[in-house]
């Protein structure tokens, strides 16, 4: 394959079990259940990254601990780490762990995606574009652009 | 009359239904709303359309009269009524900025303005509604002139941004352009006589100016002070002259006079100050929140002046308080919040959530403190 890929050498790393839920992983606002960090987790896991068949658990892009999550506050917080620190494709996958949770939590909850502080080059002005809602929507309006996030997050909604 | 001793309530009138995505920006019709003319408001949505609401002389109580369709292929995201009524210009996501004119019971499109690159995300008309000016994704700011016939003709392309310009907005009585952008900056765009029309003033962090994104820009009544809102939480009062802006000669530069902070927690996505000097904010946080000026400026027992126990300045920098926070105004952020211009203290409310608001500020009885 030639390689035009940002990297093309990705360190894989093994999947962590998965704790079966008792109750149903979908949007259900009349669960009783706060939403913790376990269930944002696997919201996002099996995203696959945009470069390679691998998905952001895998890559350890995501993480179970860079998640911060206040039910009663309805507030979230994933920090995310790009595999490398020039990754042009940051804005992608900061975009799918954006849409992603957007359909799956419930429409109170107010989310903050950054890339975790000291792994990119263009970290600040990442993180002002994945934060700034009206660049959100008119980006999402492209359907080249919704194409490859629905193909990334595909593998997410099995379940 | 003082805001400072009464104390008030934001009133829920209704909620506006209707359209199926998130609603951006809402502007009330001028000269509605008083002397048996009934209110209208224009709304606009990520749905691509706009909605043209009206209230009921009899109920009070507003319907939807128009719903302007299948003319831009996104979201609108911003609209606003020219000074007479006459047009409605709406900016779009798809490049264009689309003009339109009551016809029998309808809106007809009259004019598509071209050019922008990309999404434009504001419109401005000026106090005489001869010029109009749109900005964009794009970085570049486009003064249009109104010519009869509908048509418009572009005068002027500013360049000057170095990111993203969220929104314009011309001054209340004068034809100097101010902008504001994602670069963090304000600037202020003037004619030299000729249709050669450039920056002469830019507010930036150095300037006291906002340390990140700022979304919108509002004059007060005498268009000598503006206040604006940002992504870094606060919201800032700058003023400048009166006279030396009236005066036309040259630009009067504006000064940071205060900045409100401590007061929002999450992006401030509009403010609009009244007629009578109530400045409203919508947020990130689901919520509304009003401020006031303190006082008429008189400031007793100042601590920087030892000694001095009642000793009274004409402050040049006056303070500001909030009158009121309204959590949960709606189920989500708050895009756009406008205060009528007609003096019946009604303020519209649009947001994420798909709905617009319709609130009244209504005065409590209170105590009345006895002048200082």
């Amino acid at each position: 394959m030639v390689s035009n890929l940002i990297n093309a050498n990705p360190v894989v790393y093994e999947k962590k079990d998965r704790r079966t839920r008792s109750a149903v992983n979908d949007v259900d606002e009349y669960v009783g259940e706060p939403i913790d960090q376990q269930e944002i987790f696997d919201h996002l896991r099996d995203i696959k990254d945009p470069e390679h068949p691998y998905s952001l658990e895998e890559l350890k892009v995501i993480t179970e601990d860079a998640i911060e999550v206040d039910d009663n506050q309805s507030y979230v917080r994933v920090t995310f780490t790009p595999t490398v620190e020039h990754c042009s494709l940051a804005a992608v996958i900061g975009l799918c762990l954006r849409v992603k949770l957007m359909r799956c939590l419930p429409s109170r909850f107010k989310v903050d995606i950054r890339v975790a502080p000291g792994t990119h080059a263009t970290e600040a002005a990442v993180n002002k574009q994945l934060n700034d809602k009206e660049r959100v929507a008119a980006a999402l309006e492209s359907p080249n652009l919704l194409n490859m996030v629905d193909e990334c997050l595909a593998p997410s909604y099995a379940s | 009359m003082s805001l400072v001793d009464e104390s008030f309530e934001l009133k829920e009138l209704q909620v506006l239904e209707g359209h199926a995505d998130r609603v951006w920006s809402v502007a009330w019709k001028p000269a509605t709303g008083f002397d048996g003319v009934p209110a209208v408001l224009a709304s606009c949505s990520g749905d691509k359309t706009v909605r043209v609401w009206e209230q009921s002389p009899s109920s009070g109580s507003f319907q939807c009269k128009a719903v302007l369709e299948e003319t831009h292929t996104r979201t609108v995201r911003s609209c606003a009524w020219s000074p007479s009524g006459k047009l409605l210009a709406t900016a779009s996501f798809d490049a264009t900025t689309a003009v339109w004119e009551h016809v029998g019971d309808d809106y007809e499109c009259v004019s598509t303005l071209e050019g922008h690159e990309n999404e434009v995300k504001s419109i401005s008309w000026n106090a005489s509604g001869s010029l109009l000016a749109t900005c964009g994704r794009d970085k570049s700011v486009w003064i249009w002139e109104v010519l009869p016939g509908n048509e418009f003709e572009c005068v002027s392309v500013l360049q000057g941004h170095t990111q993203d310009v969220k929104m314009v907005q011309w001054h209340p009585n004068m034809d100097i352009l101010f902008s504001c952008s994602y670069d963090n900056t304000i600037k202020v765009w003037a004619e030299d006589g000729d249709d050669d029309w450039h920056c002469v003033q830019t507010l930036a962090e150095a300037n006291n100016g906002h340390t990140s994104t700022v979304w919108a820009l509002s004059f007060n009544a005498t268009g000598d002070k503006m206040a604006t809102c940002s992504d870094d939480l606060t919201l800032k009062i700058w003023g400048s002259d009166l006279l030396t802006i009236q005066s036309g000669n040259g630009s009067a530069p504006w000064k940071h006079i205060c900045t409100l902070s401590g007061y929002h927690d999450r992006t401030i996505f509009s403010v609009h100050w009244s007629r009578e000097g109530i400045i409203a904010s919508g947020a990130a946080d689901d919520a509304i929140r009003l401020f006031a000026e303190d006082g008429d400026g008189l400031v007793l027992n100042n601590p920087s002046h030892n000694g001095c126990d009642l000793e009274f300045f004409v402050v040049d920098e006056p303070k500001y308080h909030l009158l009121l926070k309204k959590d949960k105004a709606h189920d989500m952020d708050v895009n756009s919040v406008q205060w009528s211009s007609a003096g019946n203290r009604l303020l519209a409310s649009a947001s994420d959530d798909g709905t617009i608001k319709i609130w009244e500020l209504i005065s409590l009885a209170g105590d009345q403190k006895p002048p200082l």
